[in-house]
């Protein structure tokens, strides 16, 4: 069979046929991965929240707060105690790059753990903060430490923790991004019982403070009326 | 028409990337390690074959004149197929592709072979030669691949071989992917010369 | 087998070989190699002895057996690039590293061109910056001079003038110290002084004109004086020329014949390109010393500036 012609009709009816039946593959398979595409990323996100946290806390998605840039994932455990959270930062001075850390601190404001989740540094040097900095006895290690007593930068600066081994610039970042997300955890309140349900009590003890003010003026004014009834009933005023 | 052969042509005489010299930018871009290297030929190759067999098929329903935005249309359909099948079922290798998957449209090799041999020969022999042009490029990606994880990081898909503190870590980055496929396509060369 | 060689003439004859060249170099390059043991005890002779014999060994294997030629090791041109792989280390370096190094200067460098003079870039340079980057947390860990006391393995470690500056201090040492070479860095680059004396020697050998040398310390100098003047925070510009690897670089790899231009001009505009980058790498650059860069960046334009800066032939008319 011959090539067909390239007459106008035959050019226009091939690349409209061919695009036809490209849109039609891409959408069916569009719909057919929309549903595992978007499952995988919830299921991504979360394991970098949990990766962080102690084992079996509960997230809450509601309770999600975003301060100074910083996103504060709450956690829970199973009786709904609040018992910390774990918090995505960045810092835009990396060596190669942005660095974003997702860093889990418990109720006292202690590092459970971190994770490095995005970051452009040179192999063999700064990517070492993905363990550098949770390396057990190694003096860069900030597991367990407070960024609120311990001076979380690096020696150079006058701060307690060791930088990576001529990878300054991005231990640098990467504390900085860790000071970020404790600073922006301290804001958000969260210490002892979430934030919303003191709020509420406090407001329902208002309402009530409220309640009790009016009724105790209500009871005043009742007193006085029921004074001037007794004191009508006790003279009475002789009809006329 | 001697299809076996079209088959080893693809993987020998006509390699992409070390006699043609085609595909170099994911070739340097995604051997980092031999896992990655190999994951983007088998991408790639998938891509081949499928666009190699349509357009082989369609070959006579496609007007000359239009051949070329056809040929681009067909192979971005199957490449972004992959990409999605990769997204929803394995996301840790498209997350190490990353860009690479949506540049294999652009790769030569997929459009040159559509062009030099699919839109001349008939649906069987193109599927040999996406097959055999396809396993050319998976093996030298995967050898490259190979060659740099094993002096950059000291392991070979992942199994280590000598502590990562002795591995030259020139060759995990860009210019160490020049120097080593340079290298390779010279000893490539001169072996096959030989015989 | 000699060849008798058949041209016409006419025939000018020099008592001038690779050799003798070569032999000058080495000559010069020993005050700084002395200066070097004097400050880093026994690290910079162990480091100096595997560089060369390194790369004396590999010359000889790779023309034996990869490319099958006669051996060129009787030129001395391999010692050389030991010698000057060797100034560009710290004086610490583990011994394979060095092998490494030397490997990829004569291999890579050099070799894979084609040997003496078809290589386009400064093996030296090649090798160092190979292995600055494969290896960068040992090449970047400086030996504390401290004399004949200062140990091979497991010596005391500091920062260079150049990289303490780059992150913050604005303590420099002296200007004597860097002079004479008291400060930490690479072995053969910390002696100004020394490395001086070898310019003088091989200006006054005529085996480097002054053309190159004297166009990088310029250009560094005034470049440097701007942005000083222009804000104190910057380097100062005798800083600047002293510190680092700018005075090696200069005089010993920046004036590699194969890989710098011919003509008087190519090599000025070489020379102040050099300098221009080697500031701009040190003052903006994420690096604390760019003269490796500076000069490797050079010599892929030198085949640019030999194509431009041809002399004019005999009554040939320029506008052509």
């Amino acid at each position: 069979m011959k090539r067909l012609e390239s007459n106008f009709i035959n050019m226009v009816l091939s690349t409209t046929i061919v695009a036809l039946l490209a849109a039609g593959i891409l959408g069916y398979v569009f719909t057919v991965t929309k549903d595992p595409i978007a499952a995988t990323k919830k299921a991504k996100q979360e394991q970098a929240i949990k990766d962080v946290l102690p084992e079996g806390a509960v997230l809450n998605a509601d309770m999600i707060q975003e301060i100074d840039g910083c996103t504060i994932n709450p956690a829970f455990d199973a009786e709904g105690n609040f018992v910390g959270a774990a918090v995505e930062s960045n810092d835009p001075l990396g060596f190669g790059g942005n660095v974003k850390v997702m860093t889990g601190f418990d109720a006292e404001g202690n590092i459970i753990n971190y994770s490095v989740l995005e970051q452009a540094e040179t192999p063999g040097l700064g990517v070492k903060m993905l363990e550098w900095f949770k390396k057990k006895g190694n003096k860069g290690d900030i597991i367990g430490k407070n960024p609120e007593t311990n001076n979380l930068t690096v020696s150079k600066d006058g701060g307690d923790v060791d930088a990576i081994t001529a990878a300054t610039i991005s231990s640098r970042a990467f504390l900085r991004a860790v000071n970020a997300a404790f600073a922006a955890y301290k804001q958000a309140n969260f210490a002892g019982a979430p934030v919303e349900a003191v709020a509420e009590e406090t407001e329902a003890i208002n309402d009530s403070i409220d309640l009790v003010e009016v009724v105790e003026e209500v009871a005043e004014v009742a007193t006085e009326v029921a004074k001037e009834a007794k004191v009508t009933l006790n003279n009475p005023v002789p009809n006329k | 028409m001697n299809y076996l052969k079209t088959l080893f042509n693809g993987i020998v005489k006509e390699n992409p990337t070390f006699v043609l010299l085609l595909g170099m930018c994911p070739t340097l871009g995604t051997t980092s390690s031999a896992i990655n290297g190999m994951s983007m030929g088998l991408a790639t190759m998938f891509v081949l074959i499928c666009s190699n067999v349509v357009i082989s098929l369609l070959k006579n329903l496609i007007p000359d004149k239009v051949h070329i935005p056809i040929y681009i249309v067909i192979v971005a359909t199957f490449v972004t197929v992959v990409q999605m099948c990769m997204e929803a079922y394995l996301p840790d290798l498209y997350a190490t592709l990353g860009l690479f998957i949506p540049l294999i449209v652009v790769n030569c090799i997929v459009l040159g072979r559509a062009e030099a041999f699919a839109a001349k020969n008939n649906p069987l022999a193109s599927l040999m030669d996406g097959i055999g042009i396809g396993l050319g490029f998976t093996i030298a990606l995967t050898l490259l691949g190979s060659i740099r994880e094993f002096l950059g990081k000291g392991c070979v898909f992942n199994t280590s071989i000598f502590p990562e503190q002795y591995g030259m870590l020139l060759f995990v980055l860009a210019p160490g992917a020049f120097i080593a496929l340079g290298y390779l396509i010279a000893i490539v060369n001169k072996i096959t010369k030989k015989s | 087998m000699n060849n008798l060689i058949v041209s016409p003439a006419p025939h000018v004859h020099t008592s001038n070989t690779v050799t003798k060249t070569m032999l000058n170099v080495i000559i010069a390059l020993l005050p700084a190699l002395v200066v070097a043991v004097i400050y880093f005890g026994m690290g910079a002779l162990i480091v100096t002895g595997i560089s060369v014999v390194s790369c004396v060994l590999f010359e000889y294997l790779i023309n034996k057996f990869l490319l099958k030629k006669a051996c060129t090791i009787g030129d001395l041109s391999a010692v050389v690039t030991g010698l000057l792989l060797a100034f560009n280390l710290p004086a610490n370096l583990p011994w394979w590293i060095i092998v490494i190094g030397a490997l990829v200067a004569i291999g890579i460098g050099k070799m894979t061109f084609g040997g003496l003079g078809n290589n386009p870039f400064n093996p030296a340079l090649v090798g160092r910056v190979f292995l600055l980057i494969s290896f960068p947390v040992q090449m970047t860990t400086w030996p504390v001079p401290q004399g004949f006391a200062t140990k091979y393995i497991d010596a005391v470690t500091a920062a260079t003038p150049l990289s303490a500056f780059n992150e913050g201090a604005t303590e420099m040492p002296s200007y004597l110290d860097l002079l004479l070479g008291h400060v930490g860095g690479s072995f053969g680059e910390v002696s100004a002084l020394a490395l001086i004396i070898g310019g003088i020697y091989l200006l006054a050998r005529k085996v480097i004109t002054w053309h190159i040398p004297v166009s990088i310390i310029l250009t560094v100098a005034v470049f440097s004086c701007i942005l000083w003047l222009c804000d104190n925070t910057y380097m100062d510009p005798l800083t600047h020329l002293l510190a680092g690897g700018l005075m090696l670089g200069a005089i010993f790899m920046a004036t590699d014949y194969a890989t710098s231009p011919m003509t008087h001009m190519g090599q000025i505009i070489y020379g102040v390109l050099i300098g221009i980058i080697v500031v701009v790498i040190r003052t903006w650059g994420a690096y604390p010393e760019g003269m490796s860069f500076a000069i490797l960046i050079m010599n892929a334009v030198t085949p640019l500036l030999n194509h431009y800066c041809r002399p004019r032939r005999f009554g040939e008319n320029p506008k052509k």
